[in-house]
């Protein structure tokens, strides 16, 4: 007679270095599989789509399907145009903080799409919390690259006033608002923020983005509860990149998707292909336009993977395969996009290289220039007495002796 | 002129300030159709509308997150905390993101937040129902931190809490509610209707934040308390013979550091009472920066009355909560140096 052992169940990663990742018994169903329901759908009746993958981008890399969105080519290659940059960037980014320029970097490498799908599919005035690696969103907006570079080196044009740590942006001017480390802590601000929006009868909507670990704080149920029992206008996406640090999906969840959490909290649950642009612009656009309908919340799971680092202060070749992406089935963003366009005939090889040559020398140009503003180890930074301000709308007395103590 | 409870002075505010900013809203447990636990909120949700005054889930870190994303929105919202024992699940929501939005952004983002929150014991509250949790703000640059001890200060004072662009923590001590509590708890209850500061303006009116208000005038010792402790104080006095000097501070976080010194300079000598803990309780914030700015006019060690460093317990509570004999003794000890 058999007996089964009782011990504890802890779950582990499905491949470990010098493990062969074999990702095919993922279920991927094909692209256009799903309908795209009317905005006024009762969540129950679309459950399947929270466990199911919209998919629009097939592998001959036509667009098809309910969920096209049907995007002129223009703005196809605005985003590709996006989506090259902020590879281009983050690589240089990544080479300056191992030359010492900067003290720490995130890539985006792999999730490119996420950030700037979504934010192409929202208008300028909607409420931007994202998490550290969405930095996509401030091309979409426009920011000045020199001013994000500034940031990132804590030089004396760092709107933060060199504060913070690096890729912890803030731009008040394009709805961004301040990056925090405490992860998930901006999930339920933005439902705040969308409540706000509904209570003064304006259609501007409120998103944020957190990640597969992140899902797991209390934040993240505080969020969609409170997104759910007063129908604000928020987007919620849960970024699945099925890496946390070095921790597994599996450890943040059971077995089933993130987005099947949605459902409990009655509210419309999508699990979309995060390397497929337009399924993501497509998803996006239809939750921004049910918030703005007044028809409330919407939950994303963004389906993607970590293909980087988690951080430069990370080595995954500790925790997982070296060549995981490569085996990942949902492919790499940027591709997929750029093959598209070339599939549309209205892009090329040719066009590719030379878009990466103007990019590159963009990045470059305007690291010379944020350079001229200051560097992180000879400054200049902030002046001094800008230690004590910004704590309150006013120093209060303590901090003015405070700064008198510091002889400034 | 009106009498009014500290509830209804806290209710009173509220209502001005509801009226005078439609970016004002009220939200928290029970704050809504019924009023408030403590009956705060009363009436103000059929006044001004659900959206302005209304229920929330039971979730302390959902509250203050959501009212920080509608601070950031343009709104002034004040949250309510049901009891300051319950405000640890939106510790981190308080300390990392409230307190710290304005400067990590730059000054481009802050969040205009008053959380409101009934504190201390007396109540026969136990572990849950009687912290003083203020000294884990006080310590938390960004933060404003005040405790009202009469119905009439709490007025002003919410009122400028609310209207102050910095965030606010609003400790209202429980005890004080329906009447001043001198710590006698054999004593049959009073009622605010006997006190001067039971008396209280209708209309709009302000207390500047971080000023303290000289109790009553003394010149052999300095009693420095807030909330309760200012009546416990009041009467420990009274009944010692000893002529201090007694100062509610009102506001820990900006202190009033020059009422402080200018009070010991005069008197030499200081008793500090809080109901909170001793260890590392804002008394010995208060000891430290006295010392450091008082030395030479001390004529004794500054002595510190407050609650044991313990879990404040059920049972035993009159043996926690800081009794008049223990101020007493305490004076007369530092007036003995």
């Amino acid at each position: 007679m058999s007996k089964k052992e009782k011990t504890l169940f802890v779950p582990d990663a499905p491949f470990r270095p010098g493990d062969k990742p074999d990702f095919s018994n993922l279920k991927l169903p094909e692209a256009g599989s799903y309908d795209k329901p009317d905005t006024s759908v009762d969540p129950s009746e679309i459950s399947d789509l929270a466990f199911g993958l919209v998919r629009v981008l097939g592998d001959n890399h036509k667009a098809v399907g309910s969920w096209n969105p049907n995007l002129k080519p223009s703005v196809l290659k605005e985003g590709l145009r996006h989506m090259t940059l902020l590879r281009i960037f983050d690589d240089r980014m990544l080479t300056m903080q191992r030359q010492g320029k900067l003290s720490f970097y995130m890539k985006s490498l792999g999730e490119e799409a996420v950030a700037i799908a979504q934010g192409m599919a929202l208008r300028p005035d909607d409420i931007l919390f994202p998490s550290y690696r969405q930095p996509g969103l401030q091309f979409v907006r426009g920011r000045n690259l020199v001013d994000m570079i500034c940031h990132c080196i804590t030089n004396s044009k760092d709107n933060v006033k060199g504060r913070q740590m690096p890729v912890h942006y803030s731009w008040k001017e394009g709805n961004l608002v301040s990056i925090s480390s405490p992860v998930g802590t901006q999930f339920p601000q933005a439902v705040g923020c969308a409540m706000a929006s509904a209570y003064k009868g304006e259609d501007n909507v409120s998103i944020s983005w957190l990640g597969d670990g992140t899902a797991a704080e209390g934040d993240f149920h505080y969020a969609l509860n409170f997104a759910s029992v007063y129908k604000a206008p928020v987007i919620l996406n849960v970024v699945n990149n099925q890496w946390a640090i070095s921790t597994h999906r599996n450890f943040s969840s059971g077995e089933a998707t993130f987005a099947s959490r949605g459902i409990a909290y009655d509210m419309p649950s999508i699990r979309v292909d995060g390397n497929d642009f337009l399924a993501l612009y497509s998803v996006t656009s239809w939750a921004a336009e049910r918030a703005r309908k007044g028809e409330g919340a919407t939950f994303i799971e963004v389906f993607t993977y970590r293909a980087e680092a988690h951080s430069t202060s990370d080595d995954p070749t500790r925790y997982r395969p070296k060549d995981e992406w490569k085996s990942w089935p949902l492919g790499d963003p940027l591709e997929r996009l750029k093959l598209h366009l070339i599939d549309l005939g209205e892009w090329s090889k040719t066009d590719q290289n030379k878009l990466e040559k103007e990019l590159d020398e963009l990045v470059i140009k305007s690291y010379k220039e944020a350079e001229k503003y200051g560097t992180l180890n000879e400054g200049p930074w902030a002046s001094e007495e800008t230690l004590f301000e910004d704590v309150y709308k006013k120093p209060p007395r303590h901090l003015r002796k405070q700064r008198q103590e510091l002889g400034i | 002129m009106a009498q009014m409870n500290m509830i209804q002075a806290v209710n009173s505010a509220l209502d001005i300030i509801l009226e005078k900013d439609s970016n004002v809203c009220i939200f928290g447990e029970d704050v809504g159709y019924f009023g408030g636990v403590f009956r705060c909120t009363d009436g103000l949700q059929s006044k001004y509308g659900k959206h302005r005054v209304f229920d929330s889930p039971l979730a302390e870190g959902g509250i203050v997150s959501t009212a920080i994303g509608m601070g950031i929105n343009g709104l002034r919202p004040v949250a309510e905390i049901q009891f300051a024992d319950y405000i640890f699940p939106a510790f981190d929501q308080i300390t990392n993101e409230l307190a710290k939005l304005r400067y990590r952004s730059g000054g481009e983002y802050s969040a205009p937040v008053t959380i409101r929150t009934p504190s201390g014991g007396g109540i026969r509250g136990g572990h849950y129902h009687s912290q003083s949790p203020e000294a884990y703000f006080t310590h938390t640059p960004g933060l404003k931190v005040v405790i009202p001890s009469n119905p009439h200060d709490t007025k002003g004072l919410l009122i400028s809490a609310i209207e102050d662009d910095d965030p606010v923590i609003f400790f209202e001590p429980k005890r004080l509610y329906n009447g001043p509590f001198d710590g006698d708890h054999k004593k049959a209850a009073l009622k605010w209707d006997t006190h001067p500061k039971g008396e209280v303006p209708e209309e709009y009116y302000s207390i500047p934040l971080g000023e303290a208000s000289v109790e009553r005038e003394g010149s052999q010792l300095t009693v420095l308390c807030y909330g309760t402790m200012v009546h416990v104080a009041r009467e420990a006095v009274k009944l010692s013979g000893i002529d201090a000097e007694i100062i509610d501070l009102r506001s820990l976080v900006p202190l009033d550091i020059d009422a402080i010194t200018k009070s010991i300079e005069k008197t030499g000598r200081c008793v500090i009472v809080h109901e909170a803990p001793k260890t590392s309780g804002f008394g010995g914030e208060l000891s430290a920066q006295i010392q450091e700015s008082c030395f030479y006019h001390l004529e004794a060690p500054i002595t510190r009355v407050t609650g044991w460093d313990t879990p404040f317990p059920h049972s035993l509570e009159w043996y926690y909560f800081p009794s008049q004999e223990r101020v007493i003794e305490a004076m007369k000890k530092t007036m003995e140096s």
